[in-house]
């Protein structure tokens, strides 16, 4: 197991670097110089010369990568063309936002899908099945940040219950907190709940059509006993990993959804760092959701292992 | 033996005629992906989105689409325009047809860019093995340790917001699932005894490669095609929506969605249909690669992977 966490642990970072030069690779393909484009009709030349000095963009490429790679791993991202302020404080700021977004939607996902998911299984050709899956089709299929918009309609603008955007700390107000994160988290854990229904269904049926369930109904225990008891211990572990692969999906892939919103995350500081055209602050944006992604992965390989022995033999 | 030249080359057309599919297969696979309902109506839905986005474009043009009435601004569904008006009084009925060739467009381009880079890397790396396999594989793993969308938001941001930097975007983040998916199967096809026979029988790397391991890694790699074109649709709204694909005022689904978004409270339904054209279309391909993974291979369950990166 030891060994496992090791090797895995390695490959993480390996990918971790690759990441890095691709971040890094971004602001090198831009059209023109990044300062100026950033500065726009703002253009100081002392400013821009303190920028590119603090940058480096004006030095070799291997040596600006190594200085840019050697200050991002002591946290140190830049500071945003636009505002000066450095970038790391940006990011980290607004990470907390994009996690509580992301835990609640995985929270409502699991709370619809694994119920439905094995009511569709154990009732498997059934109407109950048919709209189960029927509804996790849609949502499989549904346009986010169009399904944010329907929801803002329906429940902002008409009904009046829920607000349409914003954000209010968890301990500012935890009721006003509760109001706001409801509807964008409604918008991806739906839709992220429709891919865990697939998987909860498809596994407890793979996991009911084995010998020893069939050993148990020949026992004569009954159906539910079964499914608790035999089915769903063994339908877990793969269950456990779509749930890890969701969560490490969520906290990239909020960024439209945030947008929608005005969700103050990391996704919505992306897209208007692309806005303003302000590169680094973009870069450290990327380079932070990528790392998450990373090292929820590694987690979720870790508990799979834990969970089933084959795979870290393998 | 004297005639080993001849033998050996009859045992080659032999070997070719092996990996293809024989003609009772592929109409086994047919009738397997027709029993499919939900197939089928994904076809028809296709079929008929499909029609509508080469044809359609002929008898409406995209300028005629974008003619302004004022008079007619906000008008809601009716028998006149089914589908509303906007708020430059253009009937939007009118704009979700137009706009499907775009999202099409960008969908199978974008596609196309993922499968011509994949599939040869899946090929090169699972034939091959060692050092190359790992160097390409390790590559393709990089560009998977991103969101898919938001990678495709860097690369669009870094490049400038167009239609044509959207499909490369949408094709770089695509290209390693084809690579990867490409690589499995060679690796189990390049075990199978008329691939070791071709090789013992001197054919070039070239020849094995294009004539008898590509046909037989084929299957998987349609099922993909069919549930990456759902992502790409997704993903092209999506980047539209941003204001980072489509320019105006030609009409895409995501364009008219971005354009319209300070006016859904208004006239919900700017923001209603062509949502509506994306979730169709999407379920429909989705459909689609659903059935023809059954049809291919009746052992796999259907598990969604074309969703797995966007969300």
């Amino acid at each position: 197991m030891i060994a496992f966490i090791v090797r895995r642990t390695l490959q993480m970072l390996l990918a971790l670097f690759g990441v890095s030069i691709v971040v890094f690779a971004l602001i090198q393909m831009v059209d023109g110089d990044p300062i100026r484009i950033a500065l726009g009709t703002r253009f100081d030349p002392e400013l821009y010369q303190r920028l590119l000095e603090r940058s480096g963009l004006d030095r070799p490429l291997l040596e600006q990568y190594f200085t840019w790679l050697g200050s991002a791993v002591t946290g140190d991202l830049g500071v945003s063309f636009r505002t000066g302020q450095p970038v790391t404080e940006m990011v980290l700021e607004r990470l907390p936002a994009t996690i509580q977004l992301a835990l609640v939607a995985l929270l409502i996902a699991l709370i619809v899908a694994i119920p439905a998911g094995i009511i569709s299984a154990v009732r498997s050709g059934r109407p109950v099945d048919y709209g189960v899956t029927a509804l996790s089709q849609v949502g499989v299929s549904m346009p986010d940040f169009w399904a944010g918009v329907m929801y803002i309609l329906v429940f902002s603008l008409t009904l009046s219950w829920l607000p349409s955007a914003g954000y209010v700390g968890l301990f500012d107000d935890p009721v006003a907190w509760v109001k706001h994160i409801l509807l964008p988290a409604l918008t991806v854990g739906l839709i992220s709940g429709s891919i865990i229904t697939r998987f909860v269904r498809s596994s407890v049926v793979e996991a009911a059509n084995q010998d020893y369930v069939r050993t148990a109904k020949a026992k004569g225990l009954g159906e539910w006993g079964i499914i608790r008891d035999h089915v769903l211990p063994n339908a877990w572990i793969s269950i456990v990993t779509v749930v890890g692969l969701q969560l490490g999906f969520l906290l990239g892939g909020v960024v439209v959804v945030e947008t929608v919103f005005a969700w103050p995350g990391l996704g919505r500081l992306a897209l208007t760092a692309v806005e303003s055209r302000d590169f680094t602050v973009l870069q450290g944006a990327v380079l932070y959701i990528a790392a998450m992604f990373l090292v929820v992965n590694l987690v979720v390989d870790i508990v799979y292992a834990r969970l089933d022995p084959r795979v870290r033999i393998g | 033996m004297t005639d080993t030249p001849r033998s050996q080359a009859a045992a080659e057309i032999e070997l070719e005629r092996l990996p293809e599919k024989p003609a009772s297969r592929s109409r086994e696979i047919l009738s397997a992906l027709l029993a499919n309902k939900l197939a089928v109506a994904g076809l028809v839905v296709l079929a008929a989105v499909l029609l509508v986005g080469v044809f359609y474009p002929m008898i409406v043009t995209p300028a005629e689409t974008n003619q302004v009435d004022v008079a007619s601004r906000f008008l809601p569904p009716s028998l006149d325009h089914p589908f509303g008006t906007d708020e430059l009084g253009r009937d939007i009925v009118e704009r979700v047809l137009v706009a499907s060739r775009v999202s099409l467009q960008v969908g199978f381009v974008a596609v196309g860019i993922a499968v011509v880079f994949g599939v040869p890397i899946g090929l090169i790396a699972g034939y091959y093995r060692g050092a190359i396999d790992s160097v390409l594989m390790r590559l393709m793993d990089i560009l998977f340790s991103f969101p898919a969308i938001l990678l495709a938001i860097a690369i669009v941001a870094t490049l400038g917001p167009s239609i044509t930097n959207a499909m490369i975007a949408i094709g770089v983040v695509y290209t390693p699932i084809f690579a990867r998916i490409t690589r499995g199967s060679v690796l189990v096809v390049s075990e199978e005894v008329y691939v070791r026979a071709a090789r013992s029988l001197g054919s070039g790397d070239g020849r094995i490669l294009f004539r008898h391991v590509l046909p037989n890694v084929l299957p998987p790699v349609i099922v993909q095609t069919s549930l990456s074109l759902a992502f790409a649709i997704l993903a092209e709204a999506a980047l539209s929506f941003l204001g980072l694909g489509v320019a105006p005022p030609d009409p895409a689904w995501g364009r008219m969605l971005f354009d319209g978004r300070n006016f859904f409270g208004q006239a919900w339904w700017m923001g209603f249909f062509p949502g509506l054209a994306i979730l169709i279309t999407v379920m429909a391909f989705n459909f689609v690669g659903d059935g023809l993974r059954d049809a291919l291979d009746p052992k796999q369950k259907s598990v969604i992977e074309s969703r797995g990166q966007s969300t």
